[in-house]
């Protein structure tokens, strides 16, 4: 194995060139993927995409399912074990945007072409660059573009198939299009929440003053802030968005406050979500508006150890390839393997500029590196060299 | 041909053509070969994505397409270094045909791309589309794959865009409905049937090309629709919807400029093919005013349209495409060539 897995690292490098040879079907796949809006929860126009060219690669059980995630399978020689590359198909931008896609000679530039044009683009274009390379997986290789990742959707597109499919899992690679050297195989403690204030028509303005809600608001944030955290285990609320009012001079009677809770320990996570819940109710009481408290999303902690060896071959390849690591938490995809406890990394294929703003654009140089790497460690998960001993 | 039925029978939408393989297949029993021509002036922002899209899609997935070229009048930004960065054939039009000299003008890059091309079918694709695919290439191809009687298939773009700045609704636009529609329906009905005459976007086979006059400037496209309809009749003609294109928007001025152009182009067939009488020498100057505070400032425009002559008519051309297919059919002395004495005198 250990031999094997030496003759795999020396020939990494030689991918490189080759795979820069498919560069403009790479890239053909980004355009024509990132100029499908798919918003969270209306993904459908990129999954039928996703399956015309699933078909035409000839991959077999081309699907989808329920929820509306996009499968097909390349099979393996031997096909006893099934890794999945993961990507997922929604972004933040609404079909309202223009989503037209600019290429430069080394700049991509539109609406999520990173976050996760790119990735899309990557997990379908597998099957031609491995026959390009001419890699035969003995694995299965199940690609998916998953739905319902984002914001409210809660990695809910590949929970349902993880909790769902009658194939087993052994290995999963999620991959996101941005940034090159993010290597994730642990997942942290989240919870996402949503605070709403509304204040009644029979709201009694002498009573409890003239501010509206955006006091209440004001006066919840300050107190979260006051909440001590502690350093170990690492834990940190942020603030992400707030929303209320309307105008200049109309007394806001509707006011929105977004967070997300991370921690390393899941009791944190709990503990700090029910005080935010208490301090909310009890700002609500002294004011006499509705607050309403929705848990939007949650994350167990979780995932493999540092000396993993999926974890190390990753380290390795991307050493291998002058990658700089950047090992860190992951809130996505990833923790729905997880929860399963099926071993799985998150990469990232290039660099990027302007994330989530509609010019978002994205180095075409470094994606040859991405893939490189993205090739090597499902090449390596093959041999067995990421199986615990 | 009752118009009706000719839409009926003539008219496509891209979708009908989606099936590549097929395309493909019959493609090969035909032994046809296909060259797209991408005529450029300063398109660096939307040059890459263009060739990215059909090398990829119609060259390497599915060999549909045999070669792409940029044809390029001088541009002064990045467009070549981007274009051949993509693995685009880069031309200059200036070295096509040097002995025949260098007009600037896209109808001198379509002109001379016949002679630079190689393809039985030339597809011309303006440069400036925004949302480039495949189908408006394989929209245009195939109903000339699939039906021999066709000659030339014209683009069309029927699906409306929300519109906001810098985007428009393509359909019919501004010159089309308000100067050549009314045109054509004064005096060429039948190719009223033609949705977008203007549509910078056809494929045609080389032999009807080759046998036609260009203008080198706005006139190009009608100058053709009349020369085609005159020779071949609307039964060669086909038109596709490919759904929405996204481009620059052209101010009110441009537009005033495209009028002229064309109206010169159209008076001149009129004239040639004895629809009216010749008109006195007209004046080629477009005037135009803008204000600059109080005052109004006259533009003039000097716009002539120069024509080319059909192609077959050119002894470089003959020589290249001697033992070809081509060689030797079709054979068109020059006529028609913007000669206003020669015209007159004709007439």
């Amino acid at each position: 194995m250990a031999g094997k897995h030496k003759k795999l690292m020396e020939r990494i490098p030689e991918y490189e060139e080759r795979i820069r040879a498919l560069g403009e079907s790479v890239l053909a796949n980004l355009v024509m993927v990132s100029e499908i809006p798919a918003p969270t929860f209306h993904e459908r126009a990129r999954m039928d995409f996703l399956l015309h060219r699933f078909n035409e690669y000839e991959l077999i059980n081309c699907s989808t399912d329920e929820v509306g995630n996009a499968l097909g399978i390349l099979p393996g020689t031997e096909g006893e074990r099934n890794i999945i590359v993961v990507a997922h198909m929604d972004t933040i931008f609404s079909e309202e945007v223009d989503h037209t896609v600019s290429i430069q000679p080394n700049l991509i530039t539109g609406p999520g072409v990173g976050d996760n044009g790119l990735g899309v683009a990557a997990m379908l274009s597998l099957p031609m660059l491995l026959e390009h390379l001419n890699i035969k997986l003995k694995s299965n290789l199940v690609l998916m573009g998953s739905s319902r990742s984002l914001g409210r959707g809660n990695i809910e597109g590949v929970r349902f198939f993880l909790g769902n499919t009658d194939l087993d899992i052994s290995s999963g690679v999620c991959i996101e299009g941005v940034e090159l050297g993010r290597l994730s195989y642990s997942s942290i403690g989240m919870l996402r929440g949503e605070l709403t204030y509304r204040v009644p028509e029979s709201y009694d303005w002498t009573r409890f003053g003239a501010g509206g809600v955006i006091l209440n608001i004001n006066e919840v944030i300050n107190k979260i802030l006051e909440i001590p955290l502690p350093r170990r285990p690492q834990t940190t609320i942020m603030l992400g968005s707030v929303q209320a009012g309307t105008g200049f001079d109309k007394t806001p009677t509707k006011a929105v406050l977004r967070f997300e809770i991370r921690s390393e320990s899941e009791e944190q996570v709990m503990s700090l979500g029910q005080q935010i819940e208490d301090i909310a109710a009890e700002v609500a009481s002294r004011t006499g508006a509705e607050v309403s408290f929705i848990n939007i999303a949650q994350r167990r902690p979780g995932g493999i150890a540092f000396s993993h060896p999926l974890a190390r071959t990753s380290r390795g390849i991307m050493k291998q390839l002058n990658i700089q690591p950047r090992i860190s938490p992951s809130t996505s995809e990833l923790s729905a393997f997880i929860d399963r406890e099926i071993p799985a990394v998150t990469l990232g294929l290039t660099t990027g500029e302007d994330m989530a703003q509609p010019g978002e654009s994205i180095s075409l140089e470094p994606t040859y590196t991405g893939l490189t790497q993205l090739i090597a460690l499902l090449e390596s998960i093959d041999e067995g060299c990421c199986d615990e001993s | 041909m009752n118009l009706n039925q000719w839409l009926k029978t003539n008219t496509y939408h891209h979708s009908a053509f989606s099936d590549l393989k097929e395309l493909v297949e019959r493609k090969q029993q035909k032994n046809l070969s296909i060259s797209l021509c991408i005529p450029t002036l300063n398109e660096d922002k939307t040059i890459g994505k263009e060739v990215v899209i059909f090398k990829s899609e119609l060259m390497n997935r599915y060999p549909l397409i045999d070669e792409i070229a940029i044809i390029d009048s001088g541009s002064q930004d990045r467009t070549l270094e981007v274009a051949s960065s993509f693995g685009a054939d880069v031309y200059l039009s200036q070295d096509i045909l040097p002995e025949q000299g260098f007009k600037r003008g896209k109808g001198e890059n379509l002109w001379k791309a016949i002679h630079q091309l190689t393809g039985d079918i030339i597809v011309y694709i303006d440069a400036d589309i925004k949302n480039i695919h495949p189908r408006f290439a394989y929209g245009l191809i195939a109903p000339l794959i699939l039906r021999d009687e066709v000659q030339y298939v014209k683009a069309f773009y029927d699906r409306p865009l929300a519109v906001s700045q810098g985007v428009r609704v393509s359909g019919g636009g501004r010159v089309t409905e308000i100067l050549v529609r009314p045109l054509f329906s004064l005096f060429f009905p039948d190719l009223t049937a033609i949705i977008q005459p203007l549509s910078g976007e056809y494929a045609v086979r080389r032999e009807v090309l080759e046998a036609i006059p260009f203008p080198i400037g706005y006139g190009v496209e009608t100058s053709h629709l009349i020369d085609v309809y005159n020779e071949w009749g609307l039964g060669a003609f086909a038109q596709t919807d490919l759904d929405q294109r996204i481009h620059r928007n052209q101010e009110t001025q441009a537009l005033g400029k495209m009028a002229f152009g064309i109206l010169q182009t159209f008076l001149r067939r009129m004239e040639s093919l004895g629809k009216i009488q010749p008109f006195p020498n007209l004046s080629t100057v477009l005037r135009q005013f803008q204000a600059k505070e109080e005052q109004f400032e006259m533009l003039e425009h000097a716009i002539t349209e120069e024509e080319r002559p059909p192609m077959n008519t050119i002894e470089e051309y003959n020589n290249k495409f001697t033992g070809s297919k081509f060689a030797g059919r079709n054979k068109k002395k020059p006529r028609k060539t913007g000669n206003r004495k020669e015209t007159e005198n004709k007439a």
